[in-house]
């Protein structure tokens, strides 16, 4: 029985082969083809700007097609991957995903990372029914019909790093963000809490995107005199940022500061020793002791290197293939609309801890925590939130 | 405004103009001498940083007692192998295209393109972190209050080293005059007998050097990525054009006028607003004084 399984599964990727190489015959063994494996689409950044935040996701979500496939595969089927590169431009994210619905009919696709990039796809998904996980941490602000949001959106982030920050002694908060719709909303979401829980805003600046001068805005901090710094400043700009912090005199050791957007991954570029004693909060990381998460942690080393770190976007980026499984094993198809509704209320026990579709907003409830950067590169875990539900469209 | 931060506004102002003129000094030798509009200027400034990177690879590796100093050697090294590079960039690429300026602009952005693509291939597309030298960590505080960071008063002593050697080889060498004539006349002085193909060479693979050199310093202030260059070409571009293209003491000139406006305003508004009033002060003056600042007559 298993011989003859693993016989026809052969010749169906031999047919494969012959029918992604010569376009012409696709139509024949393509069904015969659709009967063993099932194709999942695997679209981000692999080159420009954006490719390093986004390329590790890659590796991530390819271990977890690879546990899957061991492990006997979605609903007996292989999964076979389909990689394409969206080049940091937002026109060809769109291109691909057509292509991947459309020529490689994709069950689902997990993918995109920067805002712009998602919403570029948007319309592709909905003009061709086709699925999205979704696998940063992001703004809130949208709930598209075809996309899963698996990672924390702003104010789950937000408002417990604040109130956590302000349950810490002071009061003044000083806001410092890159000139995009993700700093502005997280500011949006952090400036009536710092209200509500009876401190101050001391400053709110924005820098643009690659902005690397960061002198006159520490200037204006020693000027304010914050007790926190609340920091969003993304990409390139944050190791300028985390530098010139630390040779001007306020280093982890003298000021405090807290970024939602700081995870190992960054810490690697921005180089231990300049991030050492400052905070992030994340819905995970690398550190996090439980048995799940050493699980994850020594496969993803074991397969990409013991130096490989692995930081909160690459952890959602492999549960987004995961949640996909159960999704599509629950609804018994892989049509997406079942797959969609058999999402709601899924709930993974993932390497941060459980995560729980919500019912209806196709985001995640899960849990925070607050991270001091170590000089290892590591974070020593201070707090941990309880269950948070999200709520992507906060009155602001 | 208290008189500390009032000083350390000054001090970053003077700072950031060390910078500019840094970045900008390579880019006004090869745009602004030769006329070479190189849109892979910034690849270069990265090809800079990444030799630094593997200079302090090399030292932590063999050299562990003098990790200290590897940035002083990584300079050096960062200027040799751009030197070499634009050297070959310049026989092997640069040169088909010296009267075709659409088409440099052109094929220098493609070459912007491969290079990025070829240092996220070979160092991976993650930035690369660079040990930091413990005598230029933490700030100089000649008063209580007044911090000054000791890498940013490098890059200061550094600048000025560099802006002297630049000035004493183009106007008091034999090979800096030779370049100069090649600039001014490029036909007069082939007839005179000058070389002057290899005088091309060598001149862009100076600029290409000075790229190097100011990649390897940025190491210590910003972030070291295949697309780094990228955010340092295109101020590089405005601070050569404000001040006049074909004038080394225009770009030195314009490149102190924005990084004063810039410290003060980005303290008197966002940073955002800061940038967009420099960009109006930029074409403002471009549209009264289209070459620039300062421009020198040359004869067409």
């Amino acid at each position: 029985m298993s011989k003859f399984n693993r016989r026809s599964f052969l010749q169906a990727s031999g047919s494969a082969i012959a029918a992604s190489a010569i376009p012409g015959i696709g139509l024949l063994p393509q069904s015969a083809l659709a009967a063993e494996t099932v194709k999942l689409g695997l679209l981000h950044s692999l080159s420009g700007t954006i490719a390093i935040a986004e390329a590790s996701l890659v590796d991530a979500e390819k271990m977890a097609i690879d546990e899957i496939n061991a492990a006997g595969g979605v609903m007996g089927r292989q999964i076979e991957t389909v990689i394409e590169d969206g080049a940091s431009d937002w026109p060809t994210f769109a291109e691909k995903t057509k292509k991947l619905l459309q020529r490689d009919k994709v069950a689902a696709i997990v993918g995109c990372y920067t805002s712009a990039s998602r919403k570029a796809v948007l319309p592709v998904l909905n003009q061709n029914k086709g699925l999205l996980y979704y696998p940063t941490y992001y703004e809130g602000q949208e709930q598209d019909k075809y996309v899963i949001y698996p990672s924390q959106e702003a104010t789950q982030s937000v408002i417990s790093a604040i109130e956590w920050m302000a349950k810490q002694q002071g009061k003044t908060f000083f806001l410092v963000g890159s000139d995009y719709i993700y700093p502005r909303t997280c500011n949006k979401i952090a400036k009536p809490t710092v209200a509500r829980l009876g401190g101050t805003t001391v400053g709110e600046e924005y820098v643009p995107l690659g902005h690397t001068e960061f002198s006159s805005i520490i200037n204006k901090i020693k000027a304010a005199k914050p007790d926190w710094i609340y920091s969003t400043v993304v990409g390139g700009s944050n190791v300028a940022f985390y530098k010139q912090l630390k040779a001007a005199g306020l280093g982890g050791d003298k000021q405090k500061l807290l970024s939602t957007v700081v995870s190992e991954n960054e810490i690697d570029g921005i180089g231990k020793d300049n991030a050492v004693g400052y905070y992030a909060c994340m819905g995970y990381f690398q550190s996090i002791k439980s048995p799940r998460n050493e699980k994850f942690v020594k496969a993803l080393k074991a397969k990409y290197g013991q130096d490989r770190v692995v930081g909160d976007p690459m952890q959602v980026a492999y549960n987004c293939v995961y949640l996909w499984k159960m999704a599509v094993e629950k609804a018994k198809s892989f049509d997406v609309d079942k797959v969609i509704a058999a999402s709601a209320g899924l709930e993974l026990d993932a390497p941060e801890g459980k995560i729980k579709v919500h019912a209806t907003n196709h985001h995640v409830s899960k849990r925070v925590r607050v991270g001091k950067a170590r000089p290892d590169g590591q974070f020593d875990i201070v707090f941990e939130s309880g269950i948070i539900e999200p709520n992507p469209f906060p009155k602001l | 405004m208290s008189f500390e931060i009032f000083v350390m506004q000054v001090f970053n102002g003077l700072s950031l103009f060390t910078i500019l003129v840094l970045m900008a000094l390579g880019l006004g030798i090869v745009f602004g001498l030769m006329g070479v509009i190189n849109m892979a200027h910034g690849e270069l400034m990265t090809l800079g940083a990444y030799a630094t990177y593997l200079t302090s690879q090399f030292f932590a590796m063999h050299l562990p007692a003098l990790m200290d100093y590897y940035l002083i050697v990584a300079i050096v090294v960062a200027f040799c192998v751009t030197y070499v590079f634009g050297y070959a960039l310049e026989r092997g690429f640069v040169r088909w295209f010296y009267k075709r300026p659409l088409d440099t602009l052109l094929a220098t952005w493609g070459l912007s393109l491969i290079l990025q693509q070829a240092y996220r291939t070979i160092f991976g597309a993650q930035e690369v972190s660079l040990p930091l030298t413990s005598w230029l960590t933490g700030a100089w505080e000649p008063v209580e209050g007044i911090q000054l960071p000791l890498n940013r008063i490098f890059i200061i002593g550094l600048t000025i080293l560099v802006a002297i050697g630049v000035y004493l080889l183009l106007y008091k060498t034999r090979a800096g005059l030779r370049s100069r004539a090649v600039t001014q006349n490029r036909a007069m002085s082939s007839a005179v007998g000058i070389n002057t193909d290899r005088v091309d060479a060598t001149t862009f693979a100076l600029g290409a050097g000075l790229a190097g050199i100011a990649g390897a310093v940025f190491t210590m202030i910003g972030s070291t990525n295949p697309g780094t260059g990228q955010l340092y070409v295109i101020d590089s571009f405005i601070v050569v054009v404000f001040g006049g293209v074909a004038s080394l003491f225009g770009t030195v000139a314009s490149g102190f006028l924005i990084a004063q406006s810039q410290t003060t305003l980005e303290y008197l508004m966002s940073g955002s607003m800061a940038k967009v009033s420099i960009l109006l002060m930029v074409i403002l003056v471009l549209y009264f004084r289209p070459s620039g600042l300062f421009s020198s007559k040359v004869r067409s």
